[in-house]
């Protein structure tokens, strides 16, 4: 259970009141970045309810970025909708559907059996997408229609203002980021982390554990779905490598550099990949050598992530409140 | 379809499917034996393409390539172990498998500056690039017949190996019980390394005589690695007979599939997965998890 | 006036050539204490394993209040009103002991597919953590974490678990194994306690906590049952005096 201890809260707070302010001093291009990395910390929250507190170990989260990414797609360029009250529940439905029928398959098996699977069924869907002219093969396509919500006349957001946009993708992130956190002090939450625990004593102790491992399966990727969508709005771009398998080992990157088990970890995780990125990427064209080397430094080093060395440093102040979860 | 054509494909899907048993039996091994998932398996295959076509320049044989690039591979294998994975033997897979992704980038980066990011060939020997003709039309590469008969008798070779030797005597321990290993007092280092390498020497020669008819391109490794992980998903972890079964049956479902549904034949091999899961979920050898 | 609340009807189990359970049919009598006994590798924890649905029998059934029950999942058992205990502690480790019997008595809701309102606020779930708690003597260490608890107390938090899930009939695998003399002596005592309105069938290997508190006992060897019926009965089988009580001191050492 995430025990947000008084520090944690209050930088929180801090964050997420500069990601509000920091429109008013911005470039567009820092602005742009940051919407980015408030869409990839949605992406990464959401696989870390699945890994750091469900015990499951998905190497295929990617899947269900792509598909409402695609189903989004759809909408804006097959079908020439640019409602937003029908384009966005649409492609989580169809991504819930989706989850549905991988985590069906995937959930009876465990461990190692569990990352091989679901990484293979993600690379289906991979293929999928790749195979056919329709979807736009390896190219993909450009979506440049944004959603929008309006009611009538009165436009209440307009997703192509790059603005309304960024606020758009913070309110999510605190909203998901608050959505979680009730769901883990509920009663399925507690299901959750105890079945990553010990598993077999909660069969003993009367629960179906497989309908719950399915549930928080479901529930991570359709959150992973938003993030998805929200990725095609931002980028305009969709292609079969947002379901590659180098996205969902990204992704997962993200969850550790952050540290999982604390929801906001990934979105920290995800701010750290993205401006390393930023920064070096343009400096030299092999950069992924370095990002290979702080993968396995993460591994080696820093296992319980930046997460983890905030708390241990909590720790060693001496007058420090920051309490152990 | 008639019948000649139907051969050819039976031929293909089987020399495919011998292929990746090369790749999926060290996978399993290094899971059944080690413990360890190893996500940068398929980076030996590429780097076994690569050593292959860098080595038949070079040298203008792929004999020598070959000849040269197995102790390669295999010493790449072991600075793998011993600087890496031996790092990942009590930690839990999570960790196992974001280590190897990181490896996975290192490999794939060094690839791109030792030999760039161009799709390139190698030469098949002149006294196996010839075709037996079937039909007037139709012919058979002998080179692919020669990939399927050194494949089948490298398989022969495990399993005699497996079977027969100390080693694999040890090797067999070790799948079944890993504490049982220790206890009879062998070394379980030089056990995992040997292993290790051994699965690594596997995946980089299967690379290197499949170089000729697949061309040598970046990705390849990522590719043959989800494909195995199918086969070893489908036979059941740890066992070899098992990935010699599932990589038979992905071999042919690949092949017949591109044949029979070409814009859906990347999915067919994963159809084929998902409905062995349905029936068992802890593949067709598998012990039961 | 005896009832039979469980029973076992040809029951097997065989791992390979290993026949762990053989042809066992016992009657368990409601309200009772029943022990089975016999030395290790008789097959005990395994006719416990196929009890509760955590293994399925090889051949045979069990039957639950009349009910067929051989084949459900050990979820479904649970929700029966058939609780078990582990011989080898098995919690929650980096749960607080109430956490621990939390997840006891939250099974017990129609469904934990509850999604938004706080478990903390589930009142119900809140008292019968509590008394599960009172039962099994650790309301003082409510807050302790489970793995940094002493052996003993670990032992209580596993049968306040399988408590807080209110079973009408309780499996012990070994509730005092490794225990001191005076945890013991708690144990013992609240399983007194407990037999007043429950079934429970124990395993055990300490035949003075045996003869405190069972009424009915069976010895198994080998898989087999050798003797079964009450305390007097078993005690002068001459089978088991032969096969058995004569060398349970050994035995008690060597669990």
């Amino acid at each position: 259970m995430p025990a947000l201890s008084r520090p944690v809260i209050a930088l929180l707070l801090l964050a997420i009141a500069g990601a509000a302010l920091f429109p008013l001093t911005a470039e567009t291009y820092y602005l742009k970045l940051m919407t980015k990395i408030m869409v990839l910390g949605l992406f990464a929250m959401s696989l870390d309810f699945l890994v750091g507190f469900a015990g499951l170990v998905s190497m295929g989260h990617a899947a269900f970025f792509g598909v409402a990414g695609y189903g989004l797609a759809w909408f804006a360029n097959k079908a020439g909708i640019g409602a937003l009250e029908v384009s966005l529940p649409a492609a989580l439905a169809i991504t819930a559907l989706v989850a549905l029928a991988i985590g069906w398959l995937s959930i009876r098996t465990t461990g190692v059996y569990f990352i091989m699977i679901t990484l293979a069924l993600a690379q289906m869907l991979f293929y999928f997408f790749k195979d056919q002219r329709y979807w736009g093969g390896t190219d993909g396509m450009n979506v440049f229609k944004k959603p929008k919500l309006a009611f009538g006349d009165w436009v209440l957001l307009d997703l192509s203002n790059r603005y309304v946009l960024y606020y758009t993708c913070l309110a999510l992130l605190v909203l998901a980021f608050l959505l979680l956190l009730t769901l883990l002090r509920s009663p399925f939450g507690r299901v959750v982390v105890g079945i990553k625990e010990n598993e077999g004593r909660m069969r003993a102790l009367g629960y179906d554990v497989a309908r719950y491992k399915l549930a928080a399966f479901v529930i991570a990727g359709t959150l992973a779905g938003l993030a998805g969508y929200l990725e095609v709005v931002r980028s305009a771009f969709i292609n079969p490598s947002h379901l590659s398998w180098h996205e969902s080992g990204t992704v997962l990157v993200m969850v550790l550099l952050g540290g999982m088990g604390t929801l906001w970890g990934p979105v920290v995780g995800a701010l750290a990949l993205v401006m390393l990125e930023d920064s070096i990427s343009s400096l030299w064209d092999h950069w992924l050598l370095l990002m290979g080397g702080f993968v396995i430094a993460v591994v080696l080093f820093l296992p319980d992530g930046i997460a983890g060395l905030i708390r241990s440093l909590g720790r060693r102040a001496p007058k420090s409140e920051a309490a152990d979860d | 379809m008639d019948t000649s054509y139907l051969l050819i494909q039976t031929l293909n899907g089987l020399q495919y499917g011998f292929l990746l048993f090369l790749v999926a039996s060290g996978l399993t091994l290094i899971f059944g034996i080690m413990g360890i998932i190893n996500l940068a398996h398929g980076s030996f295959f590429m780097i076994g393409a690569y050593l292959c076509y860098w080595l038949a320049e070079k040298t203008g044989s792929l004999w020598l390539a070959i000849l040269l690039g197995v102790p390669i591979s295999v010493l790449v294998g072991l600075v793998v172990e011993r600087f890496g994975i031996v790092f990942l033997y009590k930690r839990d897979h999570l960790y196992q498998v974001l280590l190897t992704y990181g490896l996975i980038l290192i490999f794939n980066e060094l690839r791109a500056i030792l030999w760039g990011n161009d799709v390139q060939s190698v030469k098949i020997p002149a006294f196996l690039a010839a075709s037996i003709p079937l039909t007037e039309t139709q012919a058979y590469p002998i080179y692919r017949l020669f990939i399927s008969f050194v494949c089948l008798l490298l398989a022969a070779g495990l399993y005699v190996v497996i079977q027969r030797t100390k080693l694999g005597m040890t090797i067999r321990a070790g799948a079944a019980n890993r504490e049982m290993v220790q206890a009879l007092g062998l070394d379980i280092n030089r056990l995992f390394a040997i292993v290790f390498a051994l699965g690594a020497a596997l995946a980089a020669f299967a690379g290197m005589v499949n170089a000729p008819v697949s061309s040598v391109y970046p990705g390849m490794g990522e590719e043959i690695l989800i494909v195995s992980f199918v086969v070893v998903v489908i036979g059941g972890l740890g066992s070899i007979k098992g990935a010699f079964l599932g990589a038979m049956m992905i071999g042919m479902a690949d092949t017949f599939g591109s044949v029979l549904l070409p814009t859906g034949s990347g999915t067919v091999v994963y159809a084929v997965m998902a409905l062995v899961l349905l029936w068992r979920p802890q593949g067709l050898f598998g012990r039961a998890i | 006036m005896t009832e039979i609340v469980l029973e076992t009807r040809a029951l097997s189990r065989h791992f390979g050539a290993l026949m762990a359970v053989d042809d066992v049919s016992i009657g368990f009598e409601k309200g009772e204490v029943h022990a089975v006994i016999g030395p290790n590798g008789a097959g005990k924890t395994t006719l416990i394993n196929l009890l509760s649905g955590e293994l399925l029998p090889s051949s045979g059934s069990i039957h639950f209040k009349g009910q067929d029950i051989t084949r459900l999942p050990a979820n479904a058992i649970s929700h029966l009103g058939i609780g078990r205990s582990y011989q080898k502690t098995n919690i929650f480790p980096r749960f607080t002991v109430f956490e621990n019997c939390w997840l006891g008595a939250q099974s017990r809701l129609p469904s934990s597919f509850r999604f938004f309102r706080p478990a903390s606020r589930y009142d119900a779930v809140r008292a019968r953590t509590e008394r599960a708690l009172e039962l099994c003597g650790l309301s003082q260490r409510a807050h302790a974490t489970a793995a940094a608890m002493s052996y003993g107390e670990q032992r209580q938090l596993e049968i306040g678990m399988m408590l807080a899930t209110e079973p009408e009939l309780l499996l012990l695998d070994e509730p005092l194994a490794g225990m001191g003399a005076e945890e013991a002596h708690k144990v013992v005592e609240l399983i007194q306690r407990l037999a007043k309105d429950h079934t429970i069938i124990l395993i055990e290997h300490d035949m003075d906590a045996v003869f405190a508190v069972a009424q009915r006992l069976t010895v198994m060897v080998n898989g087999r049952v050798l003797e079964s019926g009450t305390v007097e009965k078993v005690r002068t089988s001459k089978a088991v005096q032969e096969a058995y009580l004569g060398e349970d001191e050994a035995e008690g050492e060597a669990a």
